[in-house]
């Protein structure tokens, strides 16, 4: 749809799963859930993720696949793989650093999240979007996010690699980029950086 | 006379729960046909009764697509939403009457049922008199059946015994507010929520009960507003809470109470909303003044600080909601919890304003509709009170019958059980209720249940206690009978009937009607469709607090929904019920009322010394009679697990997953640990929504509210123990299929 983007905001997640439940209802992979959904720690807390695909700009999945099956459209949506291609291999499901690819047996083929391509190619929110209760998942237009206290980004750092993704996650106002290396947040560290630059 | 037939595992391989994992002709097959229709109605999943549209192919329900138009959830749905099509074709789905034999239930004809029934209520009544017979109704049930059923107690069998399963769900929110407001219902529109500036959740565990409810209190907190949730677990929502109390089970009252102190002595009271539109202000006043913070502390766990910290937060906030639940009502005080909260609300002037106010979470799918028109005890149709001589009168006008002939109030839910286990009451109809699940103290509801000269039940599936049934009628889902609804905010909606009853199974209005006329009573129950009951309770309902009049169907469609009251065809309906100084009060004004404090019907004692409390999970409805037979639910918590805090676990070197033996003064049941940090060290829970040796509710007691009649589930005293082996029923075929479904 246009104008509408795809928001992630675990910290609002309240784990009740209608988005893998809805995910399942989908027609082109009828029963079987595309979701990636983590109780984190149950032990420790209730604290829930849900997620769906990134959509990389420049897809490390596709990158990656020796079969050549990964696609990614001119909207920007990464497909599932190309069933007469792919050769079921696992480089995609080892090499996404959000963990997103899966490999199922019975399709004999990864597929993933394509962010609903049957609804939003004829003007409807994807599924899980649209029914998700606390709005975890959020399909919204710019202006509508930007009424929340958490601000989107799509900018994530992964040691040396840098994604650019065309969903986006919520993160705490202040924050630009997401980064997941304690390095990058030390004071040591960017002394070290700046003394270098000397 | 009513003993289970057969084995429960016969009973369980001939009529389930088998859960349902693909839609009615697989995944891949029949239900890839595309839809010939798209019905828009409503979720029968829980109070908020979310708008949903159901794909129709021919005469089956084979999914669903959400309803962005709705405005109350606009497209959102829970777990439950999502799956519940999966009821439509379901193999365990009742498409016969039953009647029992000594051989387990055989299939019968309509007209044998209802003439054996007939027979049977008649023979009862002569020999033991009309309150031999009782009625239990059903909060799952649209307004119309439940009208239906008032009726036909009162009229057709003369019995004043009829109560519903709402008894162990609003009563307690719905005695405070007649005792407050004068009236029964959440005075405001959800949208409030969103725009209040502190919202107090007390005992809700809105994430996992009332999951749309969820982004009402995001978009609340997206706009500056503070949450404080009161509740001894850390449920979902507390992630993002503000201040988090844990109270003890059972002491919300101190709390509140507390909270109310800390306002008045700092002087954060409104006193000009209180003296303009309240009464009862100095003995409430007066009866807090020992409950300063340390005192509330000792008593409810919440640090005295948190206490002061709340107390300022929701005080000087200009918009305030108090959203609260079951954690509170489900006690033996449920009311004063209630009344507290409400006192809090009158204090600061929270009422009748945009963004404030207090707010009741209806549980059922139609706890609110359900409640308003005639199945509960002491009520007649439009909230009317049943020892009102006008309130007779009107109804009794409306009825074609004389006051004088309209029974008087009649025994609660628990207290029919009670009064089958004395022999007082000696024949049971029921519809929509499981109360072998549902009630506390499931062993002596089961004894209670042996004893029925005559039990008959109506439902779509054999639920555990139908097993007990010498006639079980097959009945109708919500979508097979069109009828109209009312939602946790108050608003009426519109039930589309979608299909219609698959096999023999009839509309339950069907039911009634052919039994009434069975009863010689066929007159007063002229009705050849729901809408022509409806256009009856609209009469009946006329003047009333719960006034429908205005509210038609056609009025229902074109506005999404109308709120009550509407007592003209042209009047708008009314979203918020106490603007512009309005009460329901004939003085004019709402009334604070007093609050004592009492303990538990069931207090920790060294032998007991751990409190148990009970509750709900997110892909569980009620007695599970409907969602345990769907796969997809059922896998995400296949069965109850009891959750401990590692500080308890340790105590009694329990891990997860352990297998623990948890026992009240009543019995005890076998379950799974889940070494959570996320309750109290005192506390366990279990969910609730499981029969047999899985029941959380053969621990639970049948201390009741002395005035809504509620039974106490949130607090029990229990001990626990590491079990030495599994129970039966982790190694029956029911719990065992499950299991091997979930894990594949």
């Amino acid at each position: 749809m246009h104008g509408y983007e795809f928001y992630v905001d675990p910290s609002r997640c309240i784990g009740c799963q209608s988005c893998v439940q809805a995910c399942a209802e989908c027609e082109t992979h009828r029963g079987t859930s595309m979701i990636n959904f983590d109780f984190i720690d149950r032990q420790g807390t209730t604290a829930t993720s849900a997620y769906v695909c990134w959509h990389c700009e420049e897809p490390t999945c596709a990158m990656v696949c020796p079969a050549d099956a990964i696609k990614k459209g001119d909207d920007g949506i990464v497909q599932s793989s190309l069933k007469p291609r792919c050769i079921g291999c696992s480089n995609c499901v080892l090499a996404c650093p959000f963990g997103i690819p899966k490999i199922f047996p019975e399709y004999e083929q990864m597929m993933k999240c394509d962010m609903c391509y049957d609804r939003t190619s004829v003007g409807k929110r994807p599924m899980c979007a649209t029914v998700c209760p606390s709005q975890a998942l959020a399909y919204l237009r710019p202006e509508q996010i930007a009424r929340r206290r958490e601000k989107p980004t799509n900018v994530f750092q992964f040691g040396n690699q840098k994604i650019v993704t065309r969903v986006y996650m919520m993160v705490p106002a202040e924050t630009d980029a997401v980064s997941l290396d304690v390095l990058d947040y030390m004071w040591e560290e960017s002394y070290a950086r700046f003394s270098q630059a000397q | 006379m009513a003993k289970v037939p057969i084995s429960l595992d016969k009973l369980a391989d001939q009529f389930g729960p088998h859960p349902a994992h693909t839609p009615p002709g697989g995944w891949q097959d029949e239900s890839r046909n595309s839809a010939e229709r798209l019905v828009k109605t409503h979720c029968c999943f829980c109070g908020q009764q979310c708008g949903i549209q159901l794909k129709v192919r021919g005469n089956q329900v084979i999914g669903f697509e959400p309803w962005e138009e709705f405005p109350f959830n606009e497209g959102k749905l829970c777990p439950k939403g999502v799956k519940r099509y999966m009821q439509g074709g379901h193999p365990d789905r009742l498409l016969d009457p039953l009647m029992r034999t000594p051989n387990g239930f055989r299939k019968a004809k309509w007209d044998e049922a209802l003439d054996f029934t007939a027979n049977r209520l008649r023979d009862i009544q002569q020999k033991y008199g009309k309150d031999s017979v009782a009625i239990y109704g059903g909060a799952s049930l649209i307004s119309e059946k439940s009208y239906l059923l008032g009726k036909f107690a009162r009229v057709a069998l003369g019995t004043r015994h009829i109560d519903y399963n709402g008894r162990l769900c609003m009563v307690s929110a719905g005695t405070a507010y007649k005792l407050a407001f004068g009236v029964d219902r959440s005075p405001l529109p959800w949208g409030d929520i969103a725009m209040a500036q502190v919202a107090l959740v007390a005992g809700a565990n809105v994430a996992e009960c009332a999951p749309i409810t969820t982004d009402y209190l995001w978009r609340c907190r997206d706009a500056g507003g503070k949450l404080i949730i009161v509740d001894p677990r850390m449920t979902p929502i507390c992630r993002n809470a503000d201040m988090y109390l844990p109270v003890r089970p059972g002491t919300d009252l101190a709390l509140y109470m507390g909270l109310l102190h800390v306002i008045l002595r700092d002087g954060l009271e409104r006193r000009d909303f209180i003296s303009a539109h309240t009464s009862g202000f100095e003995p409430v006043a007066e009866s807090v003044r020992a409950w300063d913070p340390r005192t509330a502390a000792e008593k409810t766990g919440v640090p005295p600080e948190s206490i002061e910290r709340a107390a300022h937060l929701f005080a000087k906030a200009e918009r305030a909601v108090v959203l609260h639940a079951r954690g509170v009502e489900h006690q033996s005080k449920g009311v004063e919890n209630c009344l507290a909260l409400i006192n809090l609300c009158l204090a600061t002037g929270n009422i009748g304003r945009e963004g404030a106010g207090c707010a009741m979470i209806t549980g059922q799918g139609n706890g609110q509709g359900g409640r308003e028109h005639g199945q509960k005890c002491d009520q007649l149709p439009g909230q009317r009170s049943v020892s009102d001589p006008e309130a007779r009168a009107h109804i009794a006008k409306v009825w074609g019958i004389s006051p004088e002939e309209i029974p008087q109030a009649g025994y609660s839910a628990v207290e029919i059980m009670e009064a089958i286990h004395r022999g007082e009451i000696r024949a049971l109809l029921s519809a929509c209720f499981n109360p072998l699940v549902s009630l506390p103290d499931a062993n002596y509801t089961r004894e209670a249940l042996e004893r029925l000269e005559y039990f008959g039940v109506v439902d779509f599936f054999l639920s555990e206690t139908a097993h007990h049934a010498d006639v079980v009628f097959p009945g109708s889902l919500q979508e097979e009978e069109e009828g109209i609804g009312c939602t946790t905010e108050g608003r009426v909606i519109h039930i589309q009937k979608a299909v219609d009853p698959p096999g023999n199974a009839k509309a339950d209005s069907f039911v009634y009607i052919e039994l009434a006329r069975r009863l010689g009573k066929e007159k007063y129950f002229p009705y050849n469709s729901t809408r022509e009951i409806y256009d009856e309770l609209r009469e009946a309902s006329r003047g009333g607090h719960a006034d429908y009049y205005g509210i038609t169907y056609e009025k229902i469609d074109k506005n999404m929904g109308v709120f009550w009251p509407c007592p003209t065809l042209d009047h708008p309906g009314t979203p918020r019920l106490f603007e512009n100084g309005r009460s329901f009060h004939s003085d004019g004004k709402h009334h604070f009322v007093v609050t004592e404090w009492r303990e538990s019907g069931d207090p920790v004692s060294v032998e007991y010394p751990i409190y148990l409390t009970t509750g709900r999970v997110v892909s569980q409805y009620l007695s599970g009679t409907q969602t345990r037979r769907i796969g997809a639910l059922l896998d995400q918590y296949p069965n109850p697990r009891v959750e401990i805090h590692p500080k308890l676990a340790e105590q009694y070197g329990i891990k997860d997953g352990d297998w623990v033996t948890v026992a009240s003064r009543r019995s005890e049941v076998t379950l799974q640990a889940m070494v959570v940090k996320t309750i109290r060290p005192d506390t366990v829970f279990i969910p609730y929504h499981w029969p047999g040796g899985r029941s959380a509710n053969l621990l639970t007691h049948r201390t009741l509210d002395p005035r809504s009649k509620i039974p106490e589930f949130k607090v029990s005293a229990c001990q626990i123990k590491k079990a030495a082996a599994p129970p039966e029923w982790a190694l029956s075929s029911g719990a065992a299929t499950s299991a091997a479904r979930s894990s594949a």
